[in-house]
């Protein structure tokens, strides 16, 4: 923490989720060992998954976790930018839209009558999307989930007025310094490393398993080769579609290249 | 709040906080009547029963553990059980039991957050476990040290603690070496005998009264003597005993204007509830010599049909995931392969398994190509919906005294005793107490 100035009165920090399973709010609470001593250094204003006392904005820094899914959500992020003199979007379906995005790709009505008894009690939107297609955004912290000490760090920078550094790099560039042999060149598993940010530490190449690229496109991917790769491997376009259509299907890079495959059908 | 308007009182609260996921309440009484109690949940729906048609089979534990950040293990599990059924294989020996100690480590995970950093604060006249830490520092820290312990536990096993990557149909991608697990043997201990003065700790807080009679349900484990975690029979106090495959005959789900959740219920009877209590009641002979001794010494001898008391019976449940997670280490040998591999074909499978907060069943058909054809999918806080509306039906009428604002807090306490994951409800907690 030791990023962290101490500031008087100290920074109002808020929390707020929209649709989503809460796993990136709770990556805060997850920092067990920072978690008190953080609590020193801002106040938590507003943070309903942990804290039912809640202090009036304008807040100084504001988590924003899920995506716009509903009229009234699309509402309300507006009120939240408005209370917040810094905003970051933390995990994917804030970033991207989510896995909930998928409607996007299909017809919501369908889904809703799929799931529910009574659709006319449903009240959602034809799509997912990022916060950042509502309102401005200061930084979007990719992965589903995030990273807590990538977290930390976005909160510490944000506080310290400084950027925060996460790398825009592949997940390739940890794998290597991993040490961790090449999924792909030694199984032939296909694997979205190449393509997707770091941030996750190549968890799932050490773990025997192509990455499934679920902290979102890096900086300029170049998926026309990887695709042309994982043909090679043997994947099929229905694979392909199903590679880049995930957690961050709604993604652009990740969109713009399950869609050329479907377009290819 | 408004009071007056000719005997009528309403209560209004916009957010529920210290829930995982929102929703609101709404309770309405005329004079001493309680009118109308109901739980809302507008969690804005996400669909995943209707996205994971044409997916292929492999891909749902990645999927659904999207529905909960909290108890992504559960999801996995559930989702894992429910293929392999399908594909009629059986993942045993070692890889059943990583499959138990991943969710030893969640028990312990989410159990910790919910007792000290959620509910604790309830009875202690705290707003947060954050605000707790400056008076009962050392509770906290423990509570943290033991939440800490099971998120290690989730990531030596599944790679990450919120959705772990190494979790697959048919077992896992990577198996960890005996020394891996070794490593956090010392934690483990260590968190062993704190979570038994936990246990204690949380005997002498104090409960409001509330005794229910519900049908009790949970899993019943074939395996002779062991507590429910990860799979077996659906029992429950009134007499079902069926097979995971049964639970469509036996249980239905109700879709109700206010609330994005459905409502299940026992057919043809009515509310149930699971979770700890259900757990414990129906399990607690299963239970470590040392969870028993230690549920008894707590006052829990006779039973616990009061939900203020599931803090108790959670603190149990921790201690017994650590004691498990132990055994399951000390008996841990690698095995030769990290799953069991499997052929896809065109069939019907149904999983489920104990998440912290109560029974998850999954029912998925595929098709020969391995494709995922429909998903059914019942979480544990849309079956205990009916029973939280209960409770708070019953505290009301008995608290109808109370004055708006204690009476708002003791209501969000009785829904937080069941640690109700309203996004796992697939689903968003507002609270509004409403007196005509």
């Amino acid at each position: 923490m030791a990023a962290v100035r101490r500031k008087d009165p100290k920074p109002k920090l808020a929390v707020w989720k929209f649709a989503s399973c809460d796993g990136c709010q709770l990556s805060l609470l997850d920092l067990e060992d920072e978690l008190l001593t953080l609590a020193e250094e801002v106040e938590i204003a507003y943070f309903l998954e942990a804290t039912r006392a809640t202090v009036e904005g304008p807040y100084d820094l504001s988590l924003v976790e899920g995506s716009v899914t509903t009229p009234e959500d699309a509402e309300r992020i507006q009120e939240v930018r408005r209370v917040s003199r810094k905003l970051v979007t933390i995990g994917a379906c804030a970033t991207a839209g989510g896995i909930q995005a998928l409607r996007n790709f299909a017809d919501v009505d369908e889904f809703v009558s799929t799931v529910y008894a009574s659709p006319s009690y449903i009240s959602t939107l034809a799509t997912s999307t990022p916060i950042s297609a509502a309102v401005p955004v200061d930084f979007e912290l990719h992965g589903c989930p995030v990273d807590r000490y990538q977290l930390l760090e976005v909160v510490a920078a944000t506080i310290a007025e400084r950027r925060p550094a996460i790398p825009s790099y592949s997940v390739c560039v940890e794998c290597k310094r991993r040490g961790n042999v090449c999924v792909t060149v030694a199984h032939g598993s296909p694997c979205l490393g190449p393509v997707t940010q770091a941030g996750c530490g190549a968890l799932c190449p050490s773990c025997d398993r192509g990455c499934y690229g679920c902290f979102g496109p890096m900086e300029s991917p170049n998926t026309e080769s990887l695709t042309a790769w994982m043909r090679g491997l043997g994947a099929e376009t229905p694979d392909l579609i199903r590679a880049y259509r995930s957690f961050n299907a709604n993604a652009p890079a990740f969109r713009a290249a399950s869609e050329r495959e479907e377009a290819a059908t | 709040m408004n009071a007056g308007n000719g005997g009528t009182r309403r209560i209004d609260t916009s957010y529920l906080a210290r829930v995982e996921g929102e929703g609101a309440m709404r309770v309405r009484l005329r004079g001493e009547e309680v009118e109308e109690v109901e739980l809302r949940i507008f969690e804005p729906p996400r669909f995943f029963e209707a996205l994971l048609r044409g997916r292929a089979l492999g891909e749902a534990p990645d999927i659904t553990a999207r529905i909960c950040g909290i108890c992504p293990v559960a999801y996995q599990t559930s989702a894992c059980q429910a293929m392999e059924d399908a594909l009629g294989i059986e993942v045993e020996g070692q890889l059943r039991a990583l499959r138990r100690l991943i969710y030893c480590g969640e028990w312990i995970e989410s159990h910790c957050l919910h007792l000290y950093m959620l509910h604790a604060p309830d009875f202690l006249g705290y707003e947060s476990g954050i605000a707790m830490a400056r008076d009962h520092r050392e509770v906290v820290e423990r509570g943290l040290r033991a939440k800490k312990t099971g998120n290690r536990l989730i990531e030596i096993v599944g790679g990450r603690a919120v959705h772990p990557v190494n979790v697959r149909v048919g077992g896992f991608y990577r198996a960890p070496e005996r020394g891996e697990l070794e490593a956090l043997r010392g934690d483990l201990e260590q968190c062993r005998e704190e979570a038994l003065a936990t246990v204690r700790w949380t005997a002498g807080l104090e409960f409001p009264e509330l005794e229910r009679d519900y049908e009790l349900v949970s899993l019943r484990s074939e395996v002779e003597g062991e507590y429910p975690i990860d799979n077996g029979r659906i029992v429950s106090s009134k007499g079902i005993d069926v097979a995971p495959a049964g639970f469509d005959a036996t249980f239905e789900e109700e879709h109700v204007p206010h609330s994005t959740a459905l409502h299940a219920r026992v057919r043809e009877r009515g509310a149930y509830l699971t979770g700890p209590m259900a757990r414990f009641e129906l399990n607690r002979e299963r239970l470590s010599p040392l969870a028993a001794e230690a549920a008894s010494e707590a006052g829990l001898g006779d039973g616990c049909r009061n939900p203020f008391r599931s803090i108790v019976v959670r603190a149990v449940e921790v201690l017994y995931a650590f004691d498990e997670a132990l055994r399951l280490i000390d008996a841990y040998e690698r095995p030769d392969a990290p799953a069991v591999g499997w052929e896809p074909r065109a069939a019907v499978g149904h999983g489920v398994s104990e998440a912290p907060r109560g029974l998850l069943y999954h029912r998925y058909e595929i098709d020969a190509a391995g494709e995922i054809v429909s998903a059914w999918i019942v979480p544990p806080t849309s079956q205990n919906q009916r029973s939280i509306e209960e409770d708070l039906r019953e505290f009301v009428a008995a608290h109808t005294a109370l004055p708006d604002d204690e009476l708002r807090h003791r209501c969000e306490q009785t829904i937080r005793n069941y640690d109700p994951c309203i996004s796992c409800s697939t689903h968003f907690l507002d609270l509004k107490v409403e007196r005509v």
